[in-house]
C-alpha cells in the first residue's frame, strides 16, 4: 500500500515552496521506486513550521518541518518517508507542544485531511449538525444557536442567535418573499488570515454552517463575499461549492429533505470597506461599496432590501459543531460572558507565528511569549497592534490583560477578528499612527466627511508633529479631529482609525519628538 | 478599430449573457471582461451600460471605487506589494524602497519594458510568514530584498 504523505496545499504553506516541496517528494519517491501517495492537506496553522510535511503511520502522523524543497533529497538520503534522525524531524504531530497545548473547535479538523475530500468530511464528524437541523424547526435551531452564547467572530461580537432571531421574525416583502444569508470573507484586516485557513482547510465547515443557517432563518440563498486578495481560498471554494451541489449537500432538494439552499461565491475587488456588512452589502448588488445607514438593520433590510443574515466565516462554521455536539459543549468551552473558543493570529515580528484557538482567558503575553516565542528578529519586542489597523497599540504595561471582549474594553483594546501584530524595538511609532490616517484615507468610502476628510487631514497633521512644525497647536488639532471622526464618523472605519493613532501618541510620546 | 469595436462588443455581450439573472452582476461582469482582456477598456463601458440598464456614471463610479479594476492594459505580470502592518513589522518599508528602486517605478505605474506593473495591496492573508508580495496569482512569503531580486529574474527569464 502506498505511504500517504500531507503536504499543505494552504496559501502560506504554497508562499513557502509547498508546491515544490510537493513536486521534489514524487519525484524522489519515484526515483527510489517508493510508492507514494502526496495529498494537498489543509495547513494546521502552525505557519512557522510549514512547509509542514507528515507521513501517516501506525504510529498516527510524524512531521517534518519546516521543509524547502532543497531539503527532500537529504530527507530521503535519511530515511524519510521512514522515521530517521534528520535535523528536520519534528516527532509525532500531535507532539508538537506549539499545537498539543492548544483547544481546537472551530479549526480541529484544520490540516488532518483533503480540504476537498467529502468523504474525509464525513470521517470527521462533518455534516452531523445539518443532519440534525434538517429534523428541526426553524425556532429550535435558533434556540440551540442563541443558547450556545456564541457571538459574531468577525470582529463586533453580536450575539449570533439574537440576530438570526430578528431574520426569522422579519416579515420580508412579500412580494420578493426572499431572505439570504451572506457570508463576511472580506478578511481584510492586517494581522489575520483565520477565515482564509478555515476556508482553505475546511470549506465544508462553513457550507454546512451557512446552510444550518439558511434552514434556521427560513432563507433559501446564500452569498459568500470572498475578498480577490485570496485567490488560493477562491479555487477551493469553487470546488468544494460544486461538489456540495454534486453530493445534495446544496441546492433544490438538500440530502432528500425536500428543503433548498443555493450557495454562490462572490469575489471582491480590493476595497477594505466591504468587510463591513452595509458596504459589503452595496458591493453584492454591484455597487460602490458605500456603507449605509443603520437603521435599518440588514437583519430587517439588508440584500436587495430584504432580511439578511451577514456573519463572518468563523461564526457560520461555529454553527455546524454547535449543532452537532449541542448549545451546552459549546458554551462550556468558555469563561465569563465569552463564550467557546479565541482565535487569534499571532503575526508581524513573531517567531512561531500562526493560528491559535484557546478557550477565553489567556493572556496577551502569555500568547506572545510561550506561543509566540518573541520577535523573530530576536529583538525586544515594543508594542502590538491587536484587533487589526482600527485596533490599539499597546504597550508592554498593558500586555498582561486577559483577551476577553470585556478585560479588553476596560483598557480601551478591541479584539476584533483577533490579530496580534507584534512589533520590535526598531518600530517608529510615529509612522504607524501616520500610517493608520494613510489607510483610511485610501480605503474610506467617501460618504461621511469627518472619515473622508479627516483621516487625510490626519496625515497633514502627524507630518507637520513628525517635523516638529507648532507642535502644541497641531497636538490640540490631531486631538479634536481624532474627536470628530470617532463621534461623528458613521461606521467603525472612520470611527476606530484615531484608537490606533491616539494609542501610539500617549504610549510612545518619545516617537513624534524626534 | 471597427473590427476591434466589434470584437469587443460580442465579448461585452457574450459576458453579461453569462452572468444573466444574478443579483448584483456588475463586478462579476467586469471582473470577467478584466479576466479575458486584462483590463476593462473605456468603449466597453457605454456597451455594459447599455446592455445592464445601467447609466454610464455608475459603471465609472464602480470601476473607479475598487483598486482592482483597471482601465488601461497592465504589464506582463502584476506585483502587489503588501503595505499593511503585519509586513510594516518585519521590514515592508524598506522592501518598498528597494523594489521601486530596482523596477525604477512608482505604484500604479509599468515598467518601460512592459514586464511589471507594481500595485500596492493592504493584506494578503499572509501575516505569520511576512513581507508578503503577490506577483499574479502567487503568494511569496518573508521577501527579503534579494528573494525579490530572485523572483524578478525569474521573471525576466521566462519573458
Amino acid at each position: 500500500m502506498a505511504i500517504r504523505i500531507f503536504v499543505p496545499r494552504d496559501a502560506t504553506a504554497c508562499a513557502l515552496g509547498a508546491d515544490d516541496v510537493a513536486e521534489a517528494i514524487r519525484t524522489g519517491a519515484q526515483g527510489r521506486g517508493l510508492d507514494v501517495e502526496v495529498i494537498r492537506n489543509g495547513s494546521r496553522g502552525a505557519f512557522w513550521l510549514e512547509p509542514l510535511l507528515e507521513v501517516e503511520t501506525d504510529a498516527g502522523r510524524v512531521a517534518w518541518g519546516p521543509v524547502a524543497a532543497a531539503d527532500v533529497a537529504g530527507l530521503f538520503e535519511a530515511g524519510f518517508p521512514g522515521e530517521s534522525d534528520h535535523p528536520l524531524l519534528l516527532g509525532p504531530v500531535d507532539e508538537i507542544p506549539w499545537l498539543a497545548r492548544q483547544q481546537r473547535l472551530t479549526f480541529v479538523r484544520a490540516g488532518l485531511g483533503n480540504p476537498l475530500s467529502l468523504e474525509d468530511y464525513k470521517s470527521l464528524d462533518g455534516f452531523k449538525g445539518l443532519e440534525r437541523a434538517l429534523a428541526m424547526e426553524p425556532q429550535a435551531i435558533i434556540d440551540e444557536v442563541r443558547e450556545s452564547g456564541l457571538r459574531g467572530r468577525g470582529g463586533a461580537a453580536f450575539p449570533t442567535g439574537i440576530k438570526w432571531q430578528t431574520v426569522l421574525d422579519a416579515p420580508g416583502d412579500s412580494a420578493i418573499g426572499q431572505k439570504y444569508i451572506v457570508c463576511n470573507a472580506d478578511e481584510g484586516d492586517s494581522g489575520t488570515f483565520a477565515d482564509r485557513l478555515l476556508m482553505e482547510a475546511d470549506p465544508y465547515q462553513l457550507i454546512e454552517g451557512m446552510t444550518i443557517a439558511g434552514l434556521a432563518v427560513g432563507a433559501t440563498a446564500g452569498f459568500i463575499y470572498l475578498r480577490s486578495e485570496y485567490p488560493h481560498c477562491r479555487k477551493v471554494l469553487e470546488e468544494a461549492i460544486f461538489r456540495a451541489e454534486q453530493a445534495a449537500y446544496l441546492g433544490d432538494d438538500i440530502r432528500g429533505s425536500g428543503k433548498v439552499f443555493r450557495l454562490e461565491l462572490r469575489i471582491g475587488a480590493g476595497a477594505y470597506i466591504c468587510g463591513e456588512e452595509t458596504s459589503l452589502l452595496d458591493s453584492l448588488e454591484g455597487k460602490r461599496g458605500l456603507i449605509r445607514f443603520k437603521p435599518p438593520l440588514p437583519a430587517i433590510k439588508g440584500l436587495l432590501g430584504q432580511p439578511t443574515v451577514v456573519n463572518n466565516v468563523l461564526s457560520l462554521a461555529a454553527v455546524s459543531t454547535i449543532l452537532a455536539e449541542g448549545a451546552a459543549y459549546y458554551r462550556d468551552f468558555g469563561t465569563g460572558r465569552s463564550r467557546g473558543t479565541l482565535t487569534v493570529q499571532l503575526a508581524g515580528n513573531i517567531k512561531r507565528g500562526g493560528l491559535v484557538e484557546l478557550p477565553f482567558g489567556v493572556t496577551l503575553r502569555e500568547l506572545v511569549e510561550d506561543y509566540g516565542g518573541g520577535t523573530a528578529s530576536g529583538r525586544k519586542a515594543r508594542a502590538i497592534q491587536l484587533g487589526g489597523p482600527l485596533g490599539t497599540y499597546l504597550p508592554e504595561s498593558q500586555w498582561d490583560v486577559a483577551l476577553d471582549y470585556e478585560a479588553l474594553a476596560e483598557i480601551g483594546g478591541m479584539l476584533g477578528h483577533g490579530g496580534i501584530v507584534v512589533f520590535d524595538d526598531t518600530v517608529d511609532m510615529a509612522q504607524q499612527a501616520r500610517f493608520a490616517m494613510e489607510f483610511c484615507a485610501v480605503e474610506s468610502c467617501g460618504k461621511c466627511t469627518p472619515c473622508r476628510v479627516g483621516s487625510v487631514r490626519g496625515v497633514e497633521v502627524i507630518d507637520h508633529l513628525i517635523a516638529g512644525t507648532e507642535r502644541e497647536f497641531n497636538l490640540a488639532l490631531l486631538d479634536d479631529l481624532c474627536d470628530t471622526m470617532i463621534e461623528g464618523s458613521l461606521c467603525a472605519m472612520g470611527g476606530l482609525t484615531p484608537y490606533p493613532v491616539r494609542s501610539a501618541l500617549e504610549h510612545f510620546p518619545e516617537d513624534f519628538r524626534r | 478599430m471597427q473590427a476591434s469595436a466589434v470584437s469587443l462588443q460580442e465579448i461585452v455581450d457574450s459576458t453579461i449573457e453569462s452572468h444573466h439573472g444574478k443579483v448584483g452582476a456588475l463586478l462579476p461582469v467586469l471582473h470577467s471582461i478584466q479576466d479575458k482582456l486584462g483590463h476593462v477598456p473605456k468603449e466597453a463601458v457605454p456597451m455594459i451600460a447599455q446592455a445592464m440598464n445601467l447609466s454610464r456614471a455608475e459603471i465609472h463610479g464602480v470601476m473607479t471605487f475598487y483598486h482592482d479594476f483597471r482601465s488601461e492594459p497592465s504589464g506582463e505580470n502584476i506585483i502587489h506589494l503588501c503595505r499593511a502592518e503585519a509586513c510594516q513589522a518585519m521590514g515592508a518599508r524598506e522592501l518598498e524602497r528597494h523594489v521601486m528602486e530596482s523596477l525604477g517605478i512608482g505604484y500604479g505605474e509599468t515598467t518601460a519594458d512592459g514586464l511589471v506593473t507594481l500595485e500596492p495591496v493592504y493584506c494578503l492573508g499572509n501575516c505569520a510568514c511576512t513581507p508578503s508580495i503577490r506577483i499574479n496569482d502567487e503568494i511569496h512569503a518573508r521577501v527579503s530584498s534579494e528573494k525579490f531580486d530572485d523572483l524578478l529574474t525569474r521573471l525576466q527569464e521566462k519573458s
